[in-house]
């Protein structure tokens, strides 16, 4: 033993046990803040979540900056691209643009919200009952799931449209009618996958019920997921309101959306080239958002997916 | 007997966005000619990755070689290129894993995989490689070779598909077989088989052995010499009677202690190690150990213990091998 | 002689794998277990053990057969029997990370019980979970935390906290050990034992590792693809094997003492494991025999007492041949 540096007696005493560095657990870190710092690290997810969070301040707090609201009429100033006080113009009507593109905004989010948090209660209940339960009851979900999945969604929309008032509620409905199938695909897949895990047996040997079961085991486990498919069913929600009330299915007049706004542009498309370049800037705007985040929550909250 | 790998001051680090582990942290040791080395420790000891990295099987980033030198042959191969490491992997070096699933590729027939590897090392014609397969299934025990040459590896039980990737890495006649874990996934009757086979061909053979492992218990079985790793570092090496019978530190003791031996007596509890081994991503200055260790110093918690020799072969790193070090005895009675 | 508190007779658990196939994973096994003994199953993977212990637990049904606790079929329970049973046998299990839900806090994973069955003893709800915590060797500061913040050892010790919390009578360990480093391994194992001890339980330890088996075990019973082969106490089954299986078996299990492994016996067990789904005829190990007669493949053997206290079935012994 020949060590460069002088060693002391003194230091070949025993240690206490307490002097001992103990066994350091791993630093705290909880799922969220986890995904948190990884969608942050994702730069095209950030702008999205900034552009969705900038659009709604704007949606909110735009209207007041004009006197002016989205459903008054004044044919004299109709189709004016240029005038004072209506930062986007007026259409057909004399109405102010600027007020009917936020208040439209606010509508198909309303909608897009609602239809999502309809297809969430629906797509969980069903899809977490079927993959749970498995066996008969699931083979009966499971066609019932082929049948909605294999009729063409719009079809089935328009359908409804045809027997609902039009109105920010039924066309919510009618959107989540078809919305939920992929949801309840979603929470299938990974409940069938969890419901093996080995706590799941340890709650049973307990003696938990199948509701504490699926609802306190699985379905928090299941959390991920579902937030990755709500973020990408609102862009399509949005997308397809729009559509209906493009083919004139959606609400009345003077009820605007941002369907409405681009249906009512696309008319005097020609001559008034603005009144369809500002709902359709906000719409893409809204689209591409919630896609980007929805990318980056998907890296986020479920790192395996990854490539 | 002649070296033909000799490992000094490896450090290899994994290196993410938030931390890097440092996975080992200064290995030295040398292999000779015609012997089988257990490495032995617990997951994350840094045994398989230590071969691994020797093996460039590793992907850098985020793994990287920090330090050292690997003398294959006495040619350094961390300086050489990905071609000529390609021309020593599988050729000069086999390696054989724990999971014979993820090595196979699924979609080939075991017998084209087997002559695949020949043909890219050796001038064989593809009849020449695939008679040789045919053989090579033969001397590792599968029975009816020439039609289980034809078949895909899912048609192979577990044991069978370790048999075949034994086959594969012999294929070659490699100077050294690293064996990482290959019968740990085995049931205990299919292990012993394995085991025999290995001892087998290495007397038929005489390549040199590489036995990664955590159960001690195989060890006995298989190595000529042990090299004892924990938390990235070798703690102790020695030849495999130093080792079981006189070994030197509390480490080892504790893991050689802690298994229960067919004779034990039920009325005493296992010793057992306290605690659990430290994080790589911090380890301690001193010794890695010193949190579990029951007979630990004030100087171990400062300063890495350097390696002492107990004999020639017989090399352990611990404090308490000091001279001004309290005297402490194997606290396990000897069993001989 | 002591009522046993289990008593398996002739359970048979079997799963239909598609139209035309089923797996017999349990085949007809009988064994009893007795208060305050620990009692191992033994058997390489695809045996049935695991399957075993699940519908003795009642995770599974039983395809025949019945399983009694305390002189009560498990499978026929309801009401009042069906919680009290659900509270008196609880399960340790092998997968460390996969034997704790991800989402919840180690209160909420060992108060799992205490939640269900609205116990607590008139004592809080924390007051419990630090007691289990520290029974186990973990700490109240530790209450807060997820599992993945803890390594494998202490995960198990926060499983058997939670098989704890329900004061059970006895305890099913599946493997709990063999996911674990060899020296956690005898952590757990040295903490089974303690509460073993303290509490009175009763264990089935299920395991494939036959040294920490036969350290653990009062009785062990040797089980090979559904079957129960050899039943002995511990000491016997290992001083003299009965079953070439288990002698096999045990010859096989590695020791760690190179001296030993150089000048023990080797009966090398040949061959593989015969699909479960399409098992051999008559005796199950005919096929990896050393033995194996012509008998052994026409004729079930009988599972008999060839010596007191000691059960075997095969045909080298006259009693297990039922002409």
């Amino acid at each position: 033993m020949n060590s460069t540096k002088k060693l002391q007696k003194s230091w070949f005493e025993p240690l206490a046990p307490s002097e001992k560095n103990s066994e350091v657990l791993a630093p705290q870190t909880g799922y969220w803040k986890d995904a948190w710092r990884r969608f942050k690290a994702n730069k095209g997810a950030l702008i999205g979540l900034v552009l969705i969070i900038l659009l709604l301040l704007i949606a909110f707090i735009g209207p007041l900056l004009n006197g002016f609201d989205y459903s008054t009429q004044n044919l004299s100033i109709s189709n004016q691209e240029h005038l004072s006080g209506h930062f986007l113009g007026t259409d057909s009507l004399g109405r102010d643009l600027w007020q009917r593109v936020w208040y439209g905004a606010k509508v198909s989010l309303l909608i897009a919200f609602i239809a999502a948090f309809l297809d969430v209660v629906i797509g969980v209940t069903f899809g977490g009952i079927s993959g749970y339960f498995g066996g008969r009851v699931d083979s009966v979900m499971q066609r019932i799931l082929e049948i909605m999945y294999s009729i063409p969604n719009i079809v089935v929309i328009i359908l409804l449209m045809m027997y609902l008032e039009p109105g920010i509620l039924p066309i919510a409905v009618a959107l989540a009618f078809t919305g939920w199938v992929p949801m309840a695909r979603v929470v299938r897949a990974q409940i069938l996958k969890l419901k093996t895990q080995e706590y799941v047996l340890a709650a049973r040997t307990m003696g938990a019920s199948h509701f504490r079961i699926l609802f306190k085991h699985l379905i928090p486990n299941v959390v991920g997921p579902i937030i990755i498919a709500v973020t990408f069913s609102i862009p399509s929600a949005i997308f397809f309101e729009a559509f209906l009330s493009f083919i004139g299915l959606g609400l009345r007049s003077p009820a605007a959306s941002l369907g409405i706004l681009v249906n009512d542009g696309y008319r005097t498309l020609q001559l008034f080239p603005y009144q369809l370049f500002w709902p359709a800037l906000v719409l893409c705007i809204i689209m591409l958002s919630f896609n980007l985040i929805g990318d980056g929550l998907r890296d986020a909250l479920d790192p395996k997916m990854k490539k | 007997m002649k070296p033909i790998l000799e490992v000094s001051d490896l450090h290899v680090t994994f290196r993410s966005e938030h931390h890097e582990v440092k996975a080992i942290r200064g290995v030295d040791f040398t292999i000779h000619e015609g012997e089988v080395v257990a490495f032995v420790g617990e997951s994350g000891s840094g045994k398989s990755v230590t071969f691994q990295s020797i093996m460039r099987l590793l992907p850098q980033p985020p793994a990287n070689i920090d330090k050292g030198t690997i003398l294959y042959n006495g040619r350094d191969i961390t300086k050489i290129s990905e071609t000529e490491m390609q021309k020593i992997r599988g050729k000069e070096i086999a390696m054989i894993f724990q999971d014979p699933m993820t090595s196979l590729n699924p979609t080939i027939r075991v017998g084209k995989q087997i002559a695949e590897s020949l043909m890219k090392h050796q001038k064989v014609t593809y009849q020449e490689a695939k008679d040789r397969a045919v053989e090579l299934l033969k001397m590792v025990g599968i029975p009816s070779p020439s039609e289980r040459v034809n078949q895909y590896p899912h048609q192979f039980s577990g044991g069978m598909r370790q048999r075949a990737m034994i086959a594969m890495a012999l294929a070659c006649s490699p100077k050294l077989l690293i064996a990482d874990e290959p019968t740990t996934a085995l049931d205990v009757t299919i292990q012993a088989q394995i085991i025999d086979l290995l001892k087998d061909l290495q007397t038929d053979t005489g390549s040199s052995i590489v036995f990664i492992t955590h159960d001690l218990g195989v060890v006995a079985e298989i190595a000529d010499r042990v090299a004892v790793m924990y938390a990235g570092k070798i703690v102790e090496t020695g030849t495999l009677d130093e080792i079981f019978y006189n070994p030197r530190h509390p480490y080892t003791w504790g893991l050689l202690a802690s298994m229960p031996r067919l004779d034990q007596t039920r009325d005493q509890d296992l010793a057992s190690i306290p605690g659990s081994p430290p994080s790589l991503v911090n380890p301690p200055v001193g010794c890695p150990f010193t949190a579990r260790c029951p007979y630990a110093m004030k100087i171990c918690q400062e300063q890495m213990p350097e390696t002492t020799k107990a004999s020639d072969s017989h090399q352990v790193a611990c404090w308490l091998q000091h001279p001004d070090s309290p005297k402490v005895e194997n606290p396990i009675v000897s069993r001989r | 002689m002591t009522k046993p508190i289990l008593e398996v007779k002739n359970l048979e658990k079997t799963f239909q794998i598609d139209r035309n196939r089923v797996l017999k994973a349990v085949d007809g096994i009988s064994f009893e277990v007795f208060p305050g003994e620990t009692f191992g199953l033994v058997g390489e993977s695809g045996c049935g053990k695991s399957t075993a212990g699940r519908t003795i637990i009642n995770l599974y049904d039983a395809s025949n057969g019945e399983v009694l606790f305390d002189g009560k079929n498990v499978h026929r329970l309801k009401g009042k029997n069906q919680k009290k049973f659900r509270r008196e046998m609880q399960m340790i299990f092998q997968d460390p990370y996969a034997s704790l839900n991800p989402r919840k806090t180690v209160m909420d994973i060992i108060a799992e019980g205490l939640d269900i069955h609205e116990i607590a003893n008139g004592r809080s709800r924390e007051e419990v979970v630090y007691e289990l915590l520290e029974t186990v060797g973990l700490n109240k500061s530790h209450a807060t935390r997820y599992p993945h913040e803890f390594s494998g050892g202490q995960r198990q010790r926060i499983g058997i906290a939670r098989a704890l919390a329900m004061e059970p009578k006895f305890i099913i360990a599946d493997e709990p050990i063999s996911a674990l480093d060899v020296s956690v391994q005898a952590q757990v194992v040295n903490l089974m034992r303690k509460l073993q001890k303290e509490k009175g339980l009763t264990y089935l330890f299920i395991a494939h590792d036959l040294s920490m088996v036969k350290y653990i075990s009062d009785r062990v019973g040797v089980m090979y693809l559904g079957r129960m082969a050899e039943l002995a106490d511990s000491e016997e089954l290992y001083d003299d094997p009965l079953h070439p299986y288990t002698q096999g078996l045990l010859s096989t299990a590695p020791i760690p003492d190179p001296v030993q492994a150089r000048q023990r016996e080797k009966i090398r067990i040949k061959g593989e494991l015969p699909s479960p789904l399409d098992p051999p005829s008559g005796c199950r190990f005919r096929t990896r025999c050393p033995h194996a007669m012509a008998v052994c493949a026409q004729v079930d053997p009988l599972w008999v007492e060839a010596k007191p206290n000691h059960w075997v079935a095969c045909h080298l012994y006259p009693k297990s041949n039922p002409q």
